[in-house]
């Protein structure tokens, strides 16, 4: 086999497997994990027969004819059987491609499907990944490190789930779309969160970083009049804008304050931005005011737009978040606001906000409310106060690069940790 | 094909001991409304009850030597089994629309096995 064909495999698997899976569920009626097998199988054949006989013109239909007749020769083993589904044929090698609608709607099925409420948060994170992105259990166990037996457990009781407790294989009624949808951005904004914060190797948190953003290009795609669809491309674009000035050439983290501006990816800020004025174009047209994806997505572009920290439009931010705070009420938002706010009219103001907040019950365990406060103090000049509460942040935080950033912000404000 | 599910009603006893006659009568009224929705969804409802209070519950353990009878229900919670239904539904989508739609607060769902 040469370099060649396992490379095309490889590109194929990045960007057909979940176009794949989605066509053979459809065949096999929703069978989610026979699906997947016949997948694995096509990718396998792939690999064996591209090498004799060339990389076909278009890898994708190859695969998924391959994937279907495997499909068929299941359903025709089990037909044989029963005497069922006299009908069947299989299909030639390279058929002229599926109508685009029906792919259409084959992703998002699956995709639907995944994120079935009716599954446990970490199940519908495991599935979309395995199921839509291709990822190995391994890899999903990695990112998330949990022991892969675990991870292997998790997904398999969730395929058992969908078929037992009768999760249908289809997109929503209209009438829970809005609700289902954000279920699923919900799940491509973990994944994407994920690849942040985890503190698993770092080629495994980029891989996560890239399938969120190709989950919610390929969302686009499918539901491009969807405001929400668009405002968290958008945020996942504006965000991964700053990702090579998020840690300087020692691993280290760099707050947004500190970042160069100028190795920000302009190209991702443009699209993003472009993503924002169509979602907001749409909003404007629709009765329903813009989403909490959008309004993370408008916070972002506007951190984006400023030429630096001072330049930010901090009052425009400001009122972001109490849009936000009005249609995703949140603690986190609450503290983010605080921090905006102390940025828009002094620290002494957000800092009184972030101490109404301090004790909340469902803020006890986050690093970031002591951290900016301890951020707070420090630029009133309390010392003694900002060490204190970093100490308080660092005993909560898990990420490596965050507790480095705070040790040194600790240092400086002549506290030890 | 449809699937049947168990819908598990959970109540607060201690809300369901004060209720009046009057009370009653409205629950029942919109239980029998909430049985008229499944139908007009399609569905069909193979059974359902209200539950004596969970005091009067006896709990069999079996497995052991001996059977194994106690006083009361197999989990003491807050809230506890105060009623079911069982519906035949097209699929989990369904059913959970139709339990959403019950007059009650906690509804547990669960696919009937077929044992046929």
């Amino acid at each position: 086999m040469t370099e060649s064909v396992a490379l095309a495999v490889e590109r194929a698997h990045c960007s057909e497997w979940g176009l794949v899976l989605a066509a053979v569920a459809r065949l096999l009626d929703g069978d989610l994990a026979t699906a997947e097998e016949c997948t694995q199988e096509a990718f396998e054949a792939a690999l064996r027969t591209w090498g004799d006989r060339g990389v076909p013109a278009r890898p994708g239909a190859w695969l998924t004819t391959t994937a279907k007749n495997r499909a068929i020769d299941r359903i025709r083993r089990e037909a044989a059987m029963r005497a069922r589904f006299p009908d069947l044929v299989r299909e030639e090698i390279e058929p002229a491609p599926e109508e685009d609608d029906v792919i259409v709607d084959d992703r998002l099925r699956l995709v639907f499907t995944c994120c079935h409420p009716a599954l446990a948060p970490e199940a519908r994170i495991a599935l979309t990944l395995r199921l839509i992105c291709g990822l190995t259990t391994g890899e999903i166990a990695r990112a998330f490190l949990v022991p892969e037996p675990t991870m292997a457990a998790r997904i398999t009781r969730s395929k058992k789930k969908i078929a037992a407790a009768g999760i249908p294989y289809r997109v929503p009624a209209e009438s829970d779309l809005a609700e289902r949808l954000d279920g699923v951005l919900t799940v491509i904004h973990l994944v994407f969160t994920a690849g942040y914060a985890s503190a698993g190797e770092r080629l495994v948190r980029d891989e996560l970083v890239d399938r969120a953003l190709d989950l919610a290009r390929v969302l686009v795609v499918l539901m491009p009049e969807e405001p929400e669809v668009l405002g968290l491309l958008a945020l996942l674009e504006l965000t991964d804008a700053r990702r090579a000035a998020r840690v300087d050439a020692q691993g280290r983290l760099v707050v947004l304050e500190d970042q160069d501006r100028g190795a920000w990816d302009r190209a991702a800020v443009s699209r993003g931005e472009a993503l924002l004025a169509r979602a907001f174009g749409l909003v404007v047209r629709g009765d329903a005011g813009p989403g909490r994806f959008l309004l993370q997505a408008a916070i972002a572009g506007a951190h984006d737009e400023a030429p630096s920290w001072e330049a930010t439009d901090w009052p425009g931010i400001v009122l972001l978040y109490d849009r936000l705070r009005a249609v995703w009420p949140s603690p986190v938002v609450d503290v983010n606001r605080a921090v905006a706010v102390a940025f828009a009219t002094g620290p002494a103001d957000g800092l009184a906000l972030l101490d109404a907040l301090t004790g909340r019950e469902d803020l006890r365990t986050w690093h970031y409310l002591p951290a900016a406060r301890a951020d707070l103090l420090r630029r009133l000049g309390r010392r003694a106060e900002a060490a204190e509460a970093y100490t308080a942040a660092l005993v909560l935080v898990s990420d490596g690069a965050e507790r480095a950033f705070l040790r040194r912000r600790l240092a400086e404000v002549g506290g030890t940790a | 094909m449809s699937t049947k599910y168990m819908f598990l009603i959970y109540t607060d006893e201690a809300d369901m001991a004060g209720v009046t006659p009057e009370q009653w009568d409205q629950m029942l009224q919109a239980h029998n409304a909430w049985a008229a929705s499944v139908v007009e969804a399609g569905a069909t409802i193979h059974g359902g009850d209200a539950l004596a209070p969970s005091a009067t519950a006896t709990t069999v353990r079996t497995g052991g030597a001996a059977p194994v009878v106690t006083d009361g229900p197999f989990a003491e919670t807050k809230e506890a089994l105060g009623g079911f239904y069982l519906v035949e539904c097209a699929d989990l989508d369904q059913a959970l629309a139709l339990a959403h739609t019950l007059p009650a607060n906690t509804v547990e769902v669960r696919p009937v096995v077929d044992t046929s």
